[in-house]
């Protein structure tokens, strides 16, 4: 019994590979789908965009790239459905490179479809890619159509209509910042809202969100970490306005093979533990062999 | 005259498709071993992601930001809305120092690109010094000092927000305790000192399950994408 524990600590990483492959295919296949139940951290966001008064100015930025779209994507179009949906002013921005063709996902997937009628200007802008890192915060925080001169079609700022109102950060009533490293949500907060006093909500990575959590609920209104921290935002937003039970869950969607995969891997570590003792009780040895 | 290749928007999506699909598997047949794949598909990325950041930099940066705004004239091909925008001559400064930097490719006048990094180092030290101080430092120091004895806003005990306080300043201070290493760790210190290891290994843990979560999500990501590309060959 001991030596055949004993093997499994040196079974072949491939076939780990392949079984947590599986832990994600065969749910993604089943649609399997399990209840998001919508933490105080995350409830917090969603109730402040809720108490916004219709035409409140939201800044939404979108910093991150392709390679953590199935983490910050659902939370970026959640929040903007959200907003738009509340008749809210939405202003889009990215200080990521990478960022723009995310905020044109967000447009096809979250304006174009279900808010096909809202006008760019008025109701909405996107503000595209600005270079400085936190510099541009810092600029936008005295002088916003300094760090912002154009939106993302080159207009100057001055001639959009819903700019008109906007001076300094500190006309916004929130900034939510989707981010996924530097610089984004931490900057936000130290160079955005701890300055100018508007609530800073996040959306980050799962790797990002222990970063984060100390700035909560002091300095971070709300945060929303990795793929779970975007299923509890949606959960609350189906829940309040079921009409988009079919565009905005996929997150939730996304968490069924997430919670097959995590269960998996603790099997694992309880396993690989058991066969490390086995192994120790038969012959003490250092270390692993691979 | 050179004919002109048009893409509809269907067969866009579906090149996308096959080139993200393959690219995908080339990736992950590195979890069985290196392989040429492997290596093509990494320096591809590499290549296409050098190539991004440089022209997002011309376009995005330079073009709107130093000669829009030099003289706008020069940019209506590319930025119609601005050339009309009077010019800004103070810009020559960053242009000046942005020519500096690039003089470190030039021995003899080498020299002048420390001025450059001078001032970038300068001005970033000069603000992050700042903020991180208000944000990082005396912010956090304040929203630690949280009551030991909490109270619901209708005066009664709060026994869930004195528990979380109590945990949240005695693991501070067993942390910091931790890293003291001008007293030695023994008697009344030495246990808080423990307790300072403990809470940062539940630190840790928390650190790591989260990652996992992280790595797990972009799985999901991957395989919902290669599942649609499957679709797209049946449907």
């Amino acid at each position: 019994m001991a030596s055949g524990l004993a093997k499994l600590g040196n079974l072949d990483r491939r076939i780990i590979y392949l079984l947590i492959a599986l832990a994600v295919v065969i749910p993604l296949l089943l649609k399997l789908v399990f209840p998001s139940i919508t933490t105080p951290i995350v409830q917090n966001i969603f109730d402040e965009v809720e108490a916004l008064p219709p035409r409140s100015k939201v800044l939404l930025t979108a910093d991150y790239g392709p390679s953590t779209v199935p983490e910050n994507q659902p939370m970026l179009e959640a929040v903007a459905r959200h907003c738009l949906h509340k008749g809210l002013r939405l202003y889009v921005a990215t200080i990521w490179a990478t960022g723009p063709p995310m905020i044109e996902n967000m447009s096809e997937n979250v304006i174009q479809r279900d808010f096909p009628d809202i006008v760019q200007g008025t109701e909405w802008v996107n503000l595209g890619y600005k270079a400085g890192n936190q510099g541009v915060i810092n600029s936008a925080y005295s002088d916003f159509h300094n760090a912002f001169p154009t939106d993302a079609r080159g207009n100057a700022v001055g001639s959009i209509p819903m700019m008109a109102e906007i001076k300094r950060l500190e006309d916004f009533d929130l900034i939510v910042a989707i981010g996924s490293g530097f610089p984004g949500v931490k900057e936000w907060i130290q160079f955005g809202g701890d300055p100018s006093g508007v609530p800073v909500a996040g959306g980050v990575t799962a790797v990002e969100a222990p970063l984060l959590y100390p700035y909560y609920p002091g300095q971070l209104l709300g945060l929303m970490g990795g793929l779970q921290g975007a299923a509890e935002y949606e959960a609350a937003l189906v829940t309040a306005y079921p009409q988009f039970e079919e565009t905005s869950t996929q997150a939730i969607q996304n968490m069924g093979p997430q919670t097959v995969a995590h269960l998996l891997i603790i099997t694992f570590i309880l396993v690989g533990n058991i066969a490390y003792f086995a192994a120790g009780r038969e012959k003490p040895r250092l270390g692993v062999n691979r | 005259m050179a004919p002109e290749l048009v893409f509809s928007p269907e067969l866009s999506r579906q090149l996308e498709l096959w080139v993200g699909a393959f690219l995908t598997l080339m990736i992950f047949s590195f979890l069985y071993k290196d392989n040429p794949f492997y290596k093509f598909a990494e320096h591809l990325f590499v290549g296409v992601s050098a190539a991004y950041w440089m022209v997002q930099g011309f376009w995005g940066t330079l073009m709107p930001n130093l000669f829009g705004k030099l003289y706008p004239p020069m940019v209506r091909f590319a930025i119609p809305q601005v050339a009309d925008q009077p010019p800004d001559p103070y810009k020559l400064i960053p242009l000046v120092f942005g020519i500096f930097l690039l003089m470190r490719l030039i021995p003899p006048v080498a020299v002048t690109a420390r001025l450059a990094m001078g001032l970038v180092i300068g001005f970033a030290a000069g603000t992050n010094l700042t903020r991180y101080l208000q944000s990082d430092f005396v912010a956090q120091i304040d929203h630690t000092m949280m009551p030991m004895v909490a109270f619901h806003p209708d005066g009664s005990f709060a026994l869930g927000a004195s528990f979380n306080n109590l945990v949240l300043v005695t693991g501070v201070l067993a942390g910091l305790i931790y890293f003291f290493f001008s007293a030695e760790h023994k008697g009344l210190f030495g246990k808080a000192s423990r307790y300072g290891i403990w809470v940062l290994m539940v630190a840790f843990g928390a650190a790591f399950g989260y990652t996992v979560m992280a790595r797990i999500s972009l799985l999901t990501g991957r395989m919902s994408f290669l599942g649609e590309w499957i679709r797209s060959i049946f449907s």
